[in-house]
């Protein structure tokens, strides 16, 4: 027994104080420096140790023999080492190979901002459009306050980097949108046909955008709906302007989702508040409709459809320039019906297939009158033709019918390629008085993009895209490129090329099918440094614009078009935005600096367009106060005037320069602000935002530039309808789980 | 000699046992231990890469992971930790383990706290997505467990940390925190489960009174 006990013992010590091994070493990335926190393991035991911050480790192990060493650390791939434990130590020096990493990778900045709340690198989030004092929750408005975007006030659009508003195109879910705002008005902005609640990310490309686009040549706004809606709820807005009603269903499964919404403007009662201007025979107002249905597939993907129906009337009347006593009126009646249906599918082993085709029809009924005093139609003889020219009845219908297809295939972990291709069925029609004109275009692209990630730190975006429009039967190739380096944790450079097409409009494609694509050249470099509080970019760039559009005059009612224009536009834009060194406080800065000119239309030479200032800023802060669960938010904006110029026609059929000069500086100081009361309460029964906006506190008053006279003798200044513009509004939203009780308590 | 084979033949049968049970045993307290005292980040990833090591030498043991995601949740907690989110990536790699052998109420608490973590990087723009995940977390672990003392205590720091405005405050979360406390006095753990939360819970009652 004795014995026994001793053997026992002995084999007890044995095991515990068996020969420990003691294995160490140094882990290391690709470039030779230490991994601190890696995890070392001797596989299927406990033994292992984790690195110090010189990458150094040791541990001693009792396993004997063939065995494996497994080294892992987030952002690497993981390691693995055959080894033999004999008697003598071991060390083992572990190089380390970075791991692709779609959240650690470069992402090409040149000329794009992303906004949204699902965007890696957003700028700016859903909930930011809406809250930024001076937008009220119009996509584009609140977008001027990004760096690239000029201040124009008296017409809709995006004017990017000395591009004209028609050379940005918007884009939802991949298809373009022919109609993106309201019927244009003379010298007054529309606002967008869009609200940005119904996207959860924007991208806004100030230049050098992906081969899937094309036909702009200055700038893509990408729009991309949200998938499906978080919970059931019914909707109501009230606003003495505006009243609307809608429901998101959501179903139990939350596979599938639909929605109807209605919404009716109406501001007759606050133009007899807040005067204006012009002289409004007929209230602006539109009535407006949209649908959706929304679900998800058995893999994964999703289909998505909208629909918008809008209708709305407007009638205005200024005094006429030509002459002290009469009057030109302006009417407009608009039907605007858009259709955008969507299928995203993954079809395996990497490949992502995503289709999507629209159709949207654009009628606007235009009536321009000369009017007397007594509000009567004047109408004149042929020998007073500028005047006659004012008494124009006008019908333009847009139809736009499109379908695109993207394949998507990944390769390795972050690296894809894709291509597909575009259709495009455009059916126009202008009857201008008793005059119909039809064009119908046929455009059709083909196009491929690569996503190539060198290593996380480099990456490169190479495309090509080419494309037909049969309306001028002309075809193009446009390259493009960029690439991406990081330089640090958060900072990095990008560049970017690319030539884009743009057919002509169709004003002058009515007149003439003689014509080729306008072209522009960009060239970007962009630095960006980004955290998730503070963000700083610095963005150079120059475009060269061949073959703009000329207008060569017959006489005063016909011109010719070519291809004889050109230009260039160059500058250094900066945006910082800053959440983070007075909390709760939210602000960010924008500043470009734009040097354009362009010989196009009716310029006599290359000048700088009119809708080009030399020096854009905003400034933009946001803060809400949780105790009175109010925002407060302004917006100060300045831009240097632009330069204004009156072309007449010579007797030698040419135009020349009969007046010029610049505007002066614009100004504008912006506020809004949110009353949320039932934020943050659990069990509240409704939703309920509180939503009031002053523009232009201060009352400057902006001049945009001058209209002039048929003889040029006169000018008068472009301003805006009112100085100021007040909004105020209730948003009340009903969660459906208990929206019953809700209504039922109210009764 | 024959006594000397049966004492080798029960020796091995002791170390087959004590290898296998006793020294996950041994090597779990002792983690444990370790896991308390660790203060600094090294300290605390160094123990949770030791739970994980036990946990894949183990295969089918959930607690390993589990204590692996709570070291790496301590660290998620230390204000000179600035990039939450990378963290969080490593807190759910070791829940994706734990979770793969049972999903469990403890695990849920776990969820909650990264969940937390990150919505509160920048709660206004993200108390939608990570707090509404952070919310889902805890009702999914009550209703696998309805007695957990520890996601009552959770709750009641949601509850505490956020403004009455907002539907929280003191007086919402002092009867959470009491039911916590309650739970705590009355929890049987059994041997290596998780028995952290009571003392925090008793110091936040306190201050709410």
């Amino acid at each position: 027994m004795k014995q026994l006990f001793f053997i026992f013992n002995l084999i007890l010590l044995s095991r515990l104080t068996m020969a420990q091994v003691l294995i160490s070493g140094k882990i290391k990335d690709a470039k030779g420096r230490p991994v601190q926190g890696a995890s070392i393991a001797l596989k299927d035991s406990y033994d292992g140790a984790t690195s110090d911050s010189t990458g150094h480790f040791n541990f001693k192990t009792t396993e004997k023999g063939a065995r494996l060493l497994t080294v892992s650390s987030i952002g690497f791939r993981a390691f693995e080492q055959a080894i033999t434990i004999a008697d003598g130590p071991i060390l083992v020096d572990v190089p380390l190979k970075e791991e692709p990493n779609e959240l650690k990778a470069v992402i090409i900045t040149a000329g794009s901002f992303a906004a949204g709340d699902s965007k890696r690198g957003a700028v700016m989030s859903s909930l930011d459009i809406a809250t930024t004092a001076g937008s009220n929750a119009d996509i584009t408005a609140a977008l001027k306050t990004l760096p690239g975007a000029q201040q124009v006030g008296e017409q809709e659009g995006l004017f990017v980097r000395g591009g004209a508003g028609y050379e940005a195109k918007q884009y939802i879910d991949g298809t373009l949108v022919n109609n993106p705002y309201n019927t244009s008005v003379p010298d007054i902005a529309q606002r967008g046909r869009f609200s940005p609640f119904l996207f959860k990310g924007t991208v806004f490309s100030t230049g050098g955008y992906s081969a899937l686009y094309g036909q702009a040549l200055s700038s893509v706004l990408l729009l991309e709906s949200i998938d499906l809606p978080e919970k059931s709820e019914v909707d109501a807005t009230l606003s003495p302007l505006f009243v609307g009603l809608g429901t998101q269903q959501l179903a139990k499964d939350k596979k599938s989702s639909w929605g109807i919404n209605y919404g009716y403007t109406n501001v007759g009662l606050y133009f007899n508040a807040v005067k204006q201007t012009p002289d409004y025979f007929k209230v602006p107002q539109f009535h407006s409709g949209d649908a959706n249905f929304r679900f998800k597939t058995k893999r994964g993907g999703m289909v998505k459809y909208y629909t918008t129906f809008a209708h709305s009337t407007l009638g205005l009347r200024r005094p006429d320039i030509d002459s002290s006593y009469l009057k030109n009126a302006f009417d407009v009646r608009n039907n605007n019906w858009y259709n955008n249906l969507s299928w995203r599918e993954y079809l395996g082993k990497g490949w992502k297939m995503t289709l999507g085709t629209g159709y949207s029809t654009n009628k606007d009924n235009l009536l321009l009158q000369v009017q007397d005093a007594g509000n009567k139609q004047k109408v004149f003889s042929n020998a007073v033709y500028w005047m006659n020219g004012k008494n124009v009845s006008l019908v333009n219908r847009q139809d736009l019918a499109q379908v695109k297809a993207v394949f998507d295939k990944k390769l390795g972990a972050i690296s894809s390629i894709r291509f597909g291709g575009e259709y495009q069925h455009a059916y126009n029609t202008t009857r201008y008085n008793d005059t119909l004109r039809k064009l119908i275009d046929n455009y059709s692209a083909a196009f491929a993009e690569s996503d190539i990630f060198i290593t996380n730190a480099l990456a490169a975006k190479i495309g090509l895209r080419a494309e037909y429009t049969s309306v001028i039967n002309k075809a193009a190739i446009a390259p493009r490129l960029s690439l991406a380096y990081k330089t640090g944790k958060d900072g990095q450079v990008s560049v970017a090329y690319g030539v884009f097409y743009q057919k002509p409009e169709n004003q002058q494609l009515f007149y003439t099918n003689q014509l080729g694509f306008t072209k522009a050249t960009h060239y970007i470099i962009n630095y960006q440094k980004m955290t998730i509080e503070r963000v700083f970019r610095v963005e150079a760039y120059y475009k060269k614009y061949d073959d703009l559009i000329k207008t060569i005059p017959n006489n005063y009612y016909y011109s010719n078009y070519n291809n004889a224009g050109s230009g260039y536009a160059r500058g250094i834009e900066i945006f910082w935005r800053d959440k983070k060194s007075i909390q709760n406080f939210d602000y960010w800065i924008s500043y470009s600096f734009l040097d354009t000119k362009r010989d196009y239309l009716n310029f006599t030479e290359q000048l700088t367009p009119n809708f080009a200032a030399k020096h854009t800023a905003s400034l933009v802060m946001k803060r809400f106060f949780t105790k009175i669960k109010t925002g407060f938010n302004f917006t100060y904006s300045y831009a240097t005037g632009r330069p204004y110029y009156n072309f007449l026609i010579s007797n030698g059929n040419k135009y020349y320069i009969a007046d010029q000069g610049k505007a002066k500086d614009f100004n504008s100081l912006n506020f809004s602000m949110e009353y949320v009361p039932s934020v943050g309460k659990t069990n509240a029964k409704s939703f309920v935002v509180w939503f009031a906006s002053i523009s232009n506190i201060l009352g400057y008053n902006a001049v945009y530039g001058y209209n002039y006279s048929y003889n040029g003798m006169i000018k008068q200044p472009i301003i805006p309808t009112a100085n100021r513009f007040y909004f105020i509004g209730c948003f009340i939203s009903w969660g459906v789980d208990r929206t019953q009780d809700a209504i039922n308590n109210n009764l | 000699m024959k006594s000397f084979m049966l004492s080798l033949f029960l020796c091995s049968l002791l170390f087959a046992g004590f290898s296998q049970g006793d020294k996950y045993t041994a090597v779990m307290q002792k983690n444990i231990a370790s896991l308390d005292a660790a203060k600094t980040v090294g300290a605390l990833q160094d123990v949770a890469a030791s739970f994980e090591r036990v946990g894949d030498a183990e295969k089918t043991q959930w607690l390993p992971y589990y204590y692996a995601a709570l070291a790496q949740t301590r660290i998620g907690w230390l204000p000179e930790v600035k990039d939450k989110d990378a963290n969080a990536v490593q807190i759910k790699k070791y829940l994706a383990k734990a979770e793969a052998i049972e999903k469990n109420a403890e695990l849920y608490a776990v969820e909650n706290m990264v969940a937390t973590q990150q919505m509160l990087v920048d709660p206004q723009t993200r108390w939608q997505t990570n707090g509404q995940e952070a919310a889902a977390a805890l009702q999914a672990g009550l209703k696998l467990d309805p007695n957990n003392p520890r996601l009552y205590y959770l709750q009641g720091e949601s509850l505490f940390g956020t403004p009455a405005q907002f539907g929280g405050g003191k007086d919402k979360a002092k009867p959470v925190f009491e039911k916590s406390v309650a739970l705590f006095k009355s929890a049987q753990p059994k041997p290596l489960y998780p028995t952290w939360g009571q003392q925090q819970a008793e110091d936040k009652l306190a201050k709410c009174q």
